[in-house]
């Protein structure tokens, strides 16, 4: 039960000289690297580079990868583990071209470095669902770049050919009989020249690829070793509660701390940039001085806003901002009016919380000219110019330690959370972990922001869906990351621009409206809201036309196979139109992140109670590195769709948020679960994305299911906020 | 000065007696397995066993748990070798892991009361546990396999 491990780690000069030089291929880019060294101290997050026992030496052959001389295999994971299975399924990658178990590779998280960057996102950022694709390449060419290097150094010490040589089981051997091993080899290979040209295993060789393998961080998840942000320990650390304005954006005018401060344990009371902070000797001590706390608040301009004013902001900025146009096929205005039939509707989707089941926090340790920051964050770099912006560092004085993360669902993309941590810490001069209560979690979320989506369809004389045009109006994520943005392809549009059907003219754009709060994004960022708006207004169409929900989406699928194959797989493992007795059934349809699904729900709405019996599920993500994984996230996606769906919104009144816990913020618990029945289809195709991909077809799928139950259709979310008897 | 007996340790924890058994053994003991979720007893995640009852060790005053046995996921068995513990490795159950130590210790308070639960007894030991991943329909699935392991555990 001591409170702190091992004692600060030494310099690795065989890391230092090996990122002056590597390079990384596949990706197509040639990588400077810059890591930083670990200064790291006791906690796991940092510590668990070193080798189990002895005075073993690492070596390390690039970014992602050291072998012990004891044999020990370490991999840098760049991306953040936040459930979706990274820490095992990245190793894969590179296990699959070492030629090593996967069960023998210990992860660590990796620092900030150029190395790390996802190519995809522009930035070392774990979201958007592409943590394998950006990976595919990269990690299997380290994986036989690292192989190479350990064969010619083999071959060198062997003096033969290295052709002469292979690679297995962690093992050189050559065709005499000799072996060494990869724990043998490796000083001497990281000093090999790194091979460029690289012929990655075919899909046929793969041994590792493609196959369920146990996750490599389920033990310490099952037995409470497992490091989170909320569970760092650290030599002489103390513990922070914050007090942040109740009224969204409003800031501290005045403090009475004088009550706080003579409290049990309590080291300090200090106004930060994110609100008072209670500094203490334990978290408890510091909470219950936190509430005793007198602050007089300036609540700002938010002062007024409640949902009713928030709607009609978007109403009428729907109408009198002008849109950016997004996307143009044909001439929507033309085909439109020259409809022998149009549809109209507004589809309106609420504010979300992210409630992550850790709740946000940070610990930091300032000290002269350098700050340790212990923090689950999906943005590395961001992170830690935060916190060198908050310690006054240059960014390079501040190691990141990304610790296991209690769900991110892209709240961890935000850092608000890291400022008060430091400037803490900088104002005791010993490491404080602050610790976000629920309540200050969930009532100062950054929340996906409220959405109005207008939509209309026409449908021409020979009965054929010729327009659609779409008008998205909302609170811009993208310009809060960026104030510069102007361009209208803006993060809560982007689904609606790939809209999967045959229509010659379409139409879509975006009036940027904003509300006054920190809006964020949240898992399945704009594929949640536009594709229950598309899915749900296609079966209105549908029903227009007194077509079938399936076939009428199938013919206008013909130049989309894959998603032609999931609609019509999950149609027929979910015995569409033929759903029991007093049950029936919805259907929703998806392309992202380069993954095609389709759902079925069936569903009972006797006498006004909705029951969600079942969601079956069809899926090809194209290739597959671990399919239990890839299932255990389309579970996790239609769980986390379903709370959306059925309970999800936050409200707002005086500028407060009116949820505070899990009592009036309702998340799907284990009894009420449906049946599941999830299908993956095999691919040869490049990976796509599944840990936001089943979210967004819940909602409609149920919508859709309502709607053929009782004739009510649903335009907007929550359905808890409809009667449907 | 308290005395507490957690995991078949007796200790003093120096804590005022209004304190929760969950900060106690997080900020005091260092036994972070458990966890902070809600701080009101609503969603699980800081479940620990006390004379082996489930309870939400979140609004337990330090002073109520004088002379009564407290067991956390630390404690629970050696080496992973709890059939809840096995059955949830097996199956992979954990996503991003954080809920799963109070699942496992509810779970595992439920077999120790009832060795072969159905699936009504299951939702209603359960409903007491969030997971915001959704690992519900693997934790049934494990609490089943845990179950067959009890049983097969005792025959041998």
């Amino acid at each position: 039960m001591s409170a702190h491990r091992s004692g600060p780690l030494s310099d690795d000069p065989d890391r230092r000289e090996f990122c002056k030089r590597t390079a990384a291929a596949g990706s197509g880019l040639v990588l400077a690297l810059t890591l930083p060294a670990f200064a790291g101290r006791s906690s796991r997050a940092a510590s668990g580079v070193q080798a189990g026992g002895g005075r073993a030496r690492d070596s390390q052959l690039n970014a992602w990868l050291k072998i012990g001389s004891d044999n020990s295999v370490t991999v840098l994971v760049d991306r953040s583990e936040m459930g979706q299975g990274v820490y095992t399924a990245l190793p894969m990658l590179l296990a699959e071209e070492l030629e090593i178990d996967l069960a023998r590779i210990k992860v660590v998280a990796a620092p900030v470095g150029d190395a790390y960057v996802n190519a995809l996102n522009g930035g070392q950022i774990t979201g958007t669902s592409n943590s394998i694709p950006d990976a595919w390449d990269k990690l299997r060419t380290a994986g036989a770049q690292a192989r190479i290097m350990l064969i010619a150094a083999a071959a060198r010490a062997w003096r033969v050919d290295p052709g002469e040589c292979y690679a297995k089981n962690g093992v050189v051997a050559n065709a005499r009989g000799k072996t060494l091993t990869y724990g043998e080899l490796a000083a001497a290979a990281a000093g090999m020249p790194v091979p460029k040209e690289i012929k990655l295993k075919p899909k046929a060789d793969f041994r590792l690829i493609g196959t369920s393998q146990a996750r490599l961080d389920t033990p310490g998840k099952v037995d409470g070793s497992a490091e989170f942000g909320l569970d760092v320990k650290l030599p002489g650390m103390l513990y922070a509660a914050l007090a942040q304005s109740p009224v969204l954006g409003g800031k501290v005018a005045a403090v009475d701390s004088a009550a706080a401060q003579s409290m049990p344990g309590v080291r300090r009371v200090l106004t930060t940039s994110s609100g008072v902070v209670v500094v203490a000797d334990h978290f408890w001590q510091a909470l219950q001085a936190r509430n005793a706390l007198q602050i007089t608040w300036d609540p700002g301009a938010n002062v007024r806003l409640d949902n009713a004013a928030i709607q009609a902001v978007l109403r009428k900025a729907a109408a009198a901002v002008p849109g950016l146009v997004a996307r143009k096929d044909g001439d929507v205005a033309a085909a439109l009016k020259g409809a022998q039939r149009t549809l109209d509707a507004v589809y309106e989707l609420p504010l979300l919380a992210h409630a992550t089941m850790e709740p946000m926090n940070c610990t930091a340790d300032v000290k002269a000219g350098h700050c340790d920051l212990y923090v689950g964050t999906q943005v590395q770099q961001i992170a830690q110019a935060t916190a060198a912006t908050a310690a006054g560092l240059q960014p390079n004085q501040v190691n990141v330690m990304t610790t296991l993360i209690g769900g991110g669902f892209g709240r961890r993309l935000d850092v608000d959370f890291i400022p008060a941590a430091v400037e803490a810490s900088k104002a005791v001069g010993a490491p404080v972990k602050l610790i976000w209560t629920r309540e200050d979690d969930m009532t100062h979320d950054t929340y996906r922001p409220p959405i109005r989506e207008d939509v209309s369809a026409g449908i021409d004389g020979g009965g054929k869906l010729s327009a659609w045009n779409m008008h998205i109006t909302s609170p811009s994520i993208t310009a809060r990351f960026d104030p510069t943005n102007k361009d209208p392809f803006d993060s809560v549009v982007e689904y609606a621009q790939k809209y999967p059907y045959a229509v010659p003219n379409f139409a879509l754009s975006f009036s940027r409206q904003e509300i006054g709060i920190d809006v964020g994004y949240l898992r399945s960022v704009s594929h949640a809201p536009n594709c229950f708006v598309i899915e749900s207004f296609m079966d209105e169409v549908a029903a227009a036309l007194s077509k079938s929900p399936l076939d009428f989406r199938l013919e206008l699928l013909a130049a989309k196979p894959r998603l032609a194959r999931v609609l019509k797989l999950a149609a027929e493992r979910a015995g569409w139109g033929h759903a029991p007795k007093g049950r029936h059934q919805g259907l929703a349809l998806m392309e992202g992140y380069d993954t095609h699904m389709a759902q079925v729900a069936e569903i009972s709405a006797a006498g006004g109670e909705l029951k969600v019996h079942k969601i079956t599920c069809a899926v090809d993500c194209g290739q597959m590195v671990n399919p239990r994984i890839v299932e255990s996230q389309i579970e996790s996606g239609i769980v986390f769709g379903l709370s959306a769906a059925l309970w999800g919104e936050v409200t707002i009144a005086g500028g407060r948020v009116q949820q505070a816990n899990f009592n009036s913020y309702r998340l799907l618990r284990g009894n009420e679960m449906p049946e599941l029945d999830v299908h993956l289809l095999p691919s040869d195709e490049p990976p796509g994305g599944i840990g936001e991909a089943a979210v967004p077809l819940v909602a409609p799928a149920i919508c859709n299911a309502i709607f053929a139950a009782t004739g009510r259709r649903l335009r907007s979310l929550p359905i808890s906020a409809h009667l449907l008897a | 000065m308290t005395t507490i007996t957690v995991n078949n340790q007796t200790l003093q924890v120096d804590a005022s007696p209004d304190t929760p058994l969950l900060w106690v053994l997080r900020d005091h003991l260092g036994l972070t397995g458990t966890k902070y979720g809600c701080g009101v007893a609503l969603c699980g995640a800081c479940t620990v066993h006390v004379d082996g009852v489930a309870m939400r060790s979140c609004i337990l005053p330090l002073r109520a748990i004088e002379s009564k046995k407290i067991t956390t996921i630390e404690g629970l068995s050696q080496g992973r070798s709890h059939p809840v513990q096995r059955a949830w490795i097996e199956l992979d159950v954990p996503q991003c892991g954080y809920c799963q130590s109070g699942q496992i210790m509810s779970a595992a308070a439920l077999l120790r009361s009832n060795t072969a639960p159905t699936e009504a007894e299951i939702d209603s030991a359960m409903a007491g546990n969030i997971c915001r991943c959704g690992t519900y329909a693997r934790i049934r699935k494990a609490i089943h396999r845990a179950a067959e392991l009890l049983l097969a555990g005792t025959q041998s």
